[in-house]
Order: C-alpha cells, then sequence, then structure tokens
C-alpha cells in the first residue's frame, strides 16, 4: 500500500471537522474523494501534506509513518499536493515556479530533465516559461500547478478540485493529462464535487458526509449506487 | 540663491536617500515576507551604529573593516530575534504583533540608555574623512562612501533575491507561505533568513552612518519614521520601490529644507507621504 490513512480525526482548534476516517491508495492508483462542499475533503488532503496536524489516527506512507513530519518534510517522501485554487506563485515567471517545484535534495538532483520532461507534457508551459504567473488564464495556471507538483518526483500526487472554474475543453484536456501521469506509475488521489466526472475517471472512490465517511468502492459501483444519490441529491 | 546651492542640496539629498533606501529594504522585506512591520528596526540600525562605534572605541577598528563584523552581529540578532520573539507571534493578531515588536523598540532604546549613557558619541579621524569640491559644489567623502557603500549593498540584496535559488524561495514563502512549505520550503528557516537579512541592511547603513553621524540611543527614531514613509511610498512588500522611495525622501527632504527650512524637514516628507496615500495608496510598486 502506498498510502494508508487509519482512522483520523482532525479539528480546527476545537472544531473536528473529520471523524475516523480511513483512506488508501495503492501504486498507480487513481482514486477519487468526493463529497459536498464543506464536507472536509480539503482538510483530508492537507492532512496528507501536513499543512494540519491530525488528533488522532495514523497516516503511513511506503509503510513510513508521516503524520508527524514537519510539512516541508512530507514532499521528499514523495507527496505532491496541488492546493485547491492551484496557489501558483503569483508574481513568480512560470520557470520559477516549475523550478521551486524541484526544490527538494532528490527531486534537485534530476531537476533538468525533469523539466524537459513537463515541457514535453505541456508544451504550453514551455512557450510561457518566462510569463508571470498570475497573468495567465486559470486552465494555464492548474496546467502550471500539477507541473509544478510533477517537478517534486511524486510517488502520490494528489489535486484539489483541478477542474474548478474551467471550460469544457480545458477539462477534457486536463483529464488526458491525469490519464498519462496515472500511465507513468504515479498514484493519484483527487478531490472532486462533479461525480459523475471524478467516477469516469477514478479506478476507486470514497465518499465523505459531514466529515465521515459513507460509502467506498470501485467507480462502477458506485455511479449507481443509492447512496451516493442521496449524499449528493439529499434525497 | 544660485543654482549651484539647488544642485548641493539635490545630490546631499540622493546621497541620503541611498542610505535611507538600504534600510527601507529590510524593513519591507520582513514585512513583504511575513507580514510583520519591524518597529525596532531604527533601534536597530542604532545597534548597528554601537556595534560600529565601539568596534573602534575598544579594539580601533576603522569603520571599513568593521562592517563584516557588525553585519554578522546582526544578523544573528536577526535570527535569534526570530527564533525567540517573532516566531511566537506569527500567528497571533495584529495588535499582539506591534505590541512584540513595538516592546522590543522601547527595550532596546531603554537599555542602549542604561549601558551606553545618553551621550552623543563621535568616531574620530576615521580613515575617510574630508570632501570633495567639483564646481563649487562639495561632497564630504563620509557621506558619498556612506551611499556607494548601501547602493552596492542595495544590489546585492537584489540580485539575491531575484536571481539565486533562495531568493527565488524567499519571495515564494513571501507569496504563499502553505503553498511554498508544500514544496519542502521550510518557511520558518526563510523567515529567519528574512530577519538575518533585514538586519544586515541595517548593519551596513549604521556602520557608514558612523563615520559622520552622532551615535546615541535615540539615533534611529528618525530613520525609522523615514524608512516607514519609504516602505509605504515605494509599496509594501517591493524592494525596487524602497530604492526609489528612499532617494525621493532624501531629496524632498534637503530640498525642501534648503527651500523653506531645515527645521521643518519632517513635515515635508510626511507632505509627499500624504499625498501619496490619497494619490496612489499602494504605493508606487505597491501590491497590498
Ligand atoms: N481554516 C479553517 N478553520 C476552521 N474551519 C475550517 C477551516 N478550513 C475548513 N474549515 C471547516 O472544515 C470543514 C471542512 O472544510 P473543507 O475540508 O474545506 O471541505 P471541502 O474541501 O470538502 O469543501 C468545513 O465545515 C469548513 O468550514
Ligand atoms: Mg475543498
Amino acid at each position: 500500500m502506498l498510502l494508508n490513512i487509519k482512522n483520523i480525526d482532525v479539528a480546527y482548534d476545537d472544531y473536528q471537522v473529520i471523524w475516523n476516517v480511513s483512506l488508501s491508495v495503492k501504486e498507480g492508483e487513481m482514486v477519487a474523494l468526493l463529497g459536498p462542499n464543506g464536507s472536509g475533503k480539503s482538510t483530508v488532503l492537507n492532512s496528507i501534506s501536513g499543512l494540519i496536524k491530525i488528533k488522532n489516527g495514523e497516516i503511513d506512507f511506503n509503510n513510513i509513518p508521516i503524520h508527524k513530519f514537519e510539512t516541508y518534510q512530507r514532499v521528499g517522501v514523495g507527496i505532491s499536493h496541488v492546493l485547491e485554487r492551484r496557489r501558483v506563485f503569483p508574481y513568480l515567471t512560470v520557470l520559477q515556479n516549475l523550478l521551486l517545484g524541484a526544490y527538494h535534495e532528490k527531486a534537485k538532483a534530476e531537476r533538468e530533465k525533469s523539466l524537459q520532461d513537463i515541457y514535453n507534457f505541456f508544451p504550453k508551459l514551455k512557450e510561457r516559461s518566462s510569463q508571470i504567473a498570475n497573468t495567465m488564464s486559470g486552465g494555464e495556471q492548474q496546467m502550471l500547478a500539477i507541473g509544478r507538483g510533477l517537478m517534486g518526483m511524486p510517488k502520490l500526487l494528489m489535486v484539489d478540485e483541478p477542474f474548478l472554474g474551467l471550460a469544457p475543453l480545458v477539462i477534457e484536456d486536463l483529464k488526458l493529462i491525469f490519464k498519462k501521469i496515472a500511465e507513468r506509475g504515479i498514484a493519484i488521489l483527487f478531490v472532486e464535487q462533479n461525480v459523475r466526472l471524478a467516477l469516469s475517471m477514478a479506478n476507486r472512490g470514497y465518499i465523505l458526509e459531514s466529515g465521515r465517511l459513507v460509502i467506498d468502492g470501485a467507480s462502477k459501483d458506485l455511479v449507481d449506487s443509492k447512496e451516493v444519490k442521496r449524499v449528493f441529491l439529499g434525497s | 540663491m544660485t543654482s549651484q546651492v539647488i544642485i548641493q542640496a539635490i545630490i546631499s539629498g540622493i546621497l541620503m536617500g541611498l542610505i535611507y533606501a538600504l534600510i527601507a529594504a529590510g524593513l519591507s522585506l520582513i514585512f513583504g515576507l511575513m507580514e510583520i512591520v519591524n518597529f525596532a528596526h531604527g533601534d536597530h540600525l542604532m545597534i548597528s551604529m554601537f556595534s560600529t562605534f565601539w568596534f573602534w572605541m575598544l579594539f580601533g577598528i576603522d569603520p571599513i573593516f568593521s562592517i563584516p563584523l557588525t553585519i554578522i552581529l546582526m544578523a544573528f540578532l536577526g535570527v535569534f530575534t526570530h527564533y525567540f520573539i517573532i516566531r511566537k507571534i506569527l500567528n497571533s493578531t495584529m495588535l499582539i504583533q506591534i505590541c512584540a515588536t513595538f516592546g522590543l523598540a522601547v527595550t532596546i532604546r531603554a537599555l542602549a540608555q542604561f549601558f551606553f549613557t545618553p551621550d552623543f558619541r563621535t568616531i574620530k579621524n576615521p580613515i575617510i574623512q574630508g570632501k570633495l569640491e567639483i564646481y563649487g559644489i562639495f561632497i564630504g567623502y563620509p557621506q558619498l562612501f556612506a551611499s556607494f557603500i548601501c547602493l552596492f549593498a542595495f544590489i546585492l540584496l537584489y540580485l539575491f533575491v531575484t536571481k539565486t535559488e533562495t531568493g527565488t524561495a524567499l519571495q515564494a514563502t513571501s507569496q504563499d507561505r502553505q503553498a511554498a512549505e508544500i514544496l519542502g520550503i521550510p518557511s520558518n528557516k526563510m523567515f529567519a533568513l528574512g530577519w538575518a537579512i533585514g538586519l544586515s541592511c541595517v548593519a551596513v547603513a549604521g556602520s557608514m552612518l558612523s563615520n559622520y553621524y552622532y551615535v546615541f540611543p535615540d539615533v534611529g527614531v528618525n530613520f525609522s519614521l523615514f524608512a516607514f514613509v519609504a516602505v509605504a511610498l515605494g509599496g509594501f512588500g517591493s524592494i525596487n520601490g524602497s530604492l526609489i522611495a528612499g532617494v525621493i525622501i532624501g531629496i524632498v527632504e534637503s530640498v525642501g529644507g534648503l527651500l523653506i527650512d531645515p527645521s521643518y524637514k519632517l513635515l515635508y516628507v510626511f507632505a509627499v507621504y500624504l499625498l501619496v496615500v490619497i494619490l496612489r495608496p499602494q504605493g508606487i510598486f505597491g501590491r497590498y
């Protein structure tokens, strides 16, 4: 198992938002974390990358317990996190953003190679390499954020709401890119509110409701599940 | 009044302005990085001046040679300040943050009065002294030298922040702390580095000022006021902005003093500041 989350509780100060959640991702697998707005999806990803510390439970990565690691140490074990709303460095260039993605030791050694790789993946980023990040469109910034994450040479790429606010054509592009990333053996854990879209891409899915896991399983079983319909349609 | 006198005032203003610019750059860097205003910045300048003075007084080291020593001292003080004070208030409310650095300012000044007495000191017979005359315009060598060194330090700072990997990481942290942290950039270390660099800026300015300026516990007060104005004028967090703003303030101070009355120097500078606040509140290069 690549990522193994066991019974975590997470709270903002005293306000608990994640209750006893367990989740796992295997090598090379694409997993969707689904749930309505405010159900705690981002909080789960943030606990994995360390932006928030868990109260109880355990997070193992490659059988190493990482939940006590500092945030900045977690990318080194192989976890890249593409934050909600992209969060590229607005006043740095595309190239500077990408190079910062390979800041940690292991990735730095392979930096030039990774960069050429990313440029092959996203030819647009190569054309725009000296453009200031915040002058790019939403779709381009999302590509940059994903490219920056890949520069860290992750074994697991976590992406929080990659499709938010993007045009349908851009969404199609991005779906293809996800597929290509997965073909390279990089596992993907992504958050999405559009169930149909997410399950059309992922191997498996987890459904969160108010911070609790209600159902999980293979995508094809979840698509027609009554439980899933209840969570998202409230019937 | 001859044109010579006006040119003289402009040149003096530019020279002083370059020193304000470096002091302001340090303040601006710290603010840009963690949104904390270092109200003790002027007092850190004062410590740098006393450091230079004591290196000369006790060991006979001339200011031009004690610069590296003062830089090291102030860089350590910056790191120390971050780990023992600033780190603890990073997530506190703004009022607490203001009280912390303001309290630090008062403490430093009181300690300086206690240990060094309120006396005015000067460094006698420094290596760099005398003045240069061109077409009836006089420029003191210490002033000229101080401005060149400050400009040089400013350029180094600029190159470091924009061209090096660590400098880029520093910028990244100031633009998005969390995004930087998940890429493996430890923000706490970046903050400590920011304080080290910020106080190194005043170390350079302070060393050079002590060549020709009185050294006393309250010396930082006016300098920090001008630095605050320069930061606001140039745009909070903008290093380029502080260069332009520092020079503008130097010129306004000097030419205003010449044309109207030197005792109202502060008034002219704040008048310019008010004008900017009204016309362009984010400052010349500001993002905030
Ligand atoms: N920084 C925060 N401080 C306090 N509460 C928060 C914070 N971030 C999120 N929350 C709360 O935690 C819950 C889960 O939020 P989040 O993980 O962002 O949900 P999702 O990503 O599924 O929309 C929500 O009730 C939200 O209000
Ligand atoms: Mg979210």
